[in-house]
């Protein structure tokens, strides 16, 4: 079915861009890549009177990086995430990721800001950026905030994005030292949304334990969550896979699945618990290898 | 409602059309400008079959809005080769019987082209997962394989290396 029509703008600065949000007010959607805008328009599950398309903002295709911290503008496609060269290449997990969204049509077209503003709790990126404590960079009419991820991905396909705000970038702290990340998703079928993914980071100590662990579940409640009593557990421990079975079984996860077609609530539990422990055990085992292994490090050399 | 009229390359050849803002390019392609080779599927980006070239990448046209195209450079099955030939990848899809029902493989065929000017010697397993997101309800994809290892590997080397379509492929934006 084609979409319903609507009034058309692409403005080619983000102060252009900002003054139409305004102008607009809420009935207006803002445009990325598409891959999840256009269907909805499509099906006419969405009929939004404007259509404010910032594809052509070329300002928000940078990446730079900047000592520890990573910036990737908003409009940074997945494809570019995946092919993890330049500046991307610190920050590995990305790239794993990033290769599990969609088909390659959807990441040539799709970008970052498209997947974290859409906050789809499957989604692979959101859950990513929860990892690494990333913060979402939005410009207003007030200015220019920065929204920690904790606080951003406020539930189901909603944000702390406020009306009128447009998220121009994302800020990832880069793991120091011995650090290491794993992504494990568990669908259905290639490329489709995951059932349940954990995307992990452990950093280890000179003495080689577990510094800090950090676990961020997509696909087990409105929005990707932190396994932080998991996490606490893990502080201090030598890694091993029994010490993350042990952790994952004895403390309460911070989910809240919901079962559906796809899978039940207690499968998605299961997964979980499953996906964890995976995740842990291959992202202590990046950790560990020697510093001359840094393609497969989570922190690079 | 937004009407505008948008420049773009299809296949080589300049086109100037009037279209409405919330168009898609598959229906531009399919209704306005006769470029059935340019299937409909899924219409919700799943299914691979209205796979076009956007500047030498793969792109769903069903969730590109047509605007969007505006100065870009479009290939579809037929920017392949010239009119009357087929590419390498074309050849091998009818040599391995690699088409059923047909449907697929358009968006097949340019998906294995794209995937192979980037990786000119794939496995099976990575031509698999090149070809993941384009769907096949024959499931015909033995053959599908079977053709693009075989075009991969045939004296013609990577096709794309040898054959650039009738557009020009700029570098990859973004």
């Amino acid at each position: 079915m084609p979409a319903a029509p609507f009034d058309y703008h692409a403005p080619t600065t983000v102060p252009e861009a900002l003054s139409l949000l305004a102008a607009l007010g809420e009935d207006a959607k803002v445009l990325a890549g598409g891959q999840s805008l256009v269907p909805l328009l499509t099906l006419r599950l969405v009929r939004p009177t404007a259509v404010v398309d910032i594809y052509g903002l070329e300002e928000l295709r940078g990446v730079r990086r900047d000592g520890r911290t990573l910036e990737i503008g908003a409009l940074v496609r997945h494809r570019a995430l995946e092919l993890g060269e330049g500046p991307l290449a610190s920050c590995p997990m990305l790239s794993e990721a990033a290769a599990l969204i969609g088909n390659v049509r959807v990441r040539t077209m799709g970008t970052i800001g498209g997947s974290l503003a859409h906050a789809d709790p499957a989604a692979e990126l959101p859950a990513v950026v929860r990892a690494l404590d990333g913060v979402m960079v939005a410009r207003g009419p007030q200015g220019e905030r920065a929204i920690p991820a904790a606080e951003f991905f406020a539930g189901l396909l909603t944000t702390a994005l406020r009306p009128g705000e447009l998220l121009t970038a994302v800020r990832l702290p880069l793991p120091e030292g011995r650090a290491g990340y794993a992504v494990e998703e568990f669908t259905r079928r290639a490329g489709d949304f995951a059932i349940v993914a954990a995307m992990a980071v452990v950093e280890l100590d000179g003495s080689g334990r577990t510094a800090r662990a950090r676990v961020a579940i997509a696909g087990a409640g409105s929005a990707p969550v932190r396994l932080t009593a998991v996490e606490g557990a893990l502080a201090g421990v030598e890694p091993s896979e029994q010490a993350f079975r042990t952790a994952v079984g004895d403390h309460k996860l911070e989910i809240e699945p919901e079962g559906d077609v796809h899978a039940s609530a207690e499968y998605r539990r299961h997964l979980t618990r499953v996906l964890t422990v995976r995740a842990l055990v291959r992202a202590a085992s990046r950790a560990g290898r020697p510093a001359s292994d840094g393609a497969a490090r989570g922190a690079g050399a | 409602m937004t009407e505008l009229t948008i420049a773009f390359t299809l296949n080589g050849k300049p086109q100037e059309v009037r279209t409405a803002a919330h168009e898609t390019l598959l229906t531009l392609l399919r209704d306005e400008l006769g470029a059935v080779e340019v299937k409909d599927g899924c219409g919700e980006g799943v299914c691979g079959t209205c796979t076009v070239l956007l500047d030498g990448e793969p792109v769903s046209s069903c969730l590109l809005l047509a605007a969007r195209v505006a100065g870009r450079e479009v290939t579809t099955v037929r920017g392949l080769a010239p009119a009357g030939s087929l590419h390498p990848i074309q050849e091998a899809f009818v040599a391995h019987g690699a088409a059923q029902c047909g449907f697929c493989t358009p968006g097949m065929i340019l998906t294995a082209y794209a995937f192979l000017r980037e990786n000119g010697r794939p496995t099976r397993d990575e031509i698999r997962r090149a070809i993941a997101g384009n769907l096949c309800r024959c499931t015909g994809y033995t053959k599908i394989v079977d053709a693009i290892e075989a075009s991969a590997l045939s004296d013609a080397g990577p096709p794309a290396a040898s054959r650039p379509p009738a557009g020009s492929v700029t570098p990859r934006r973004g």
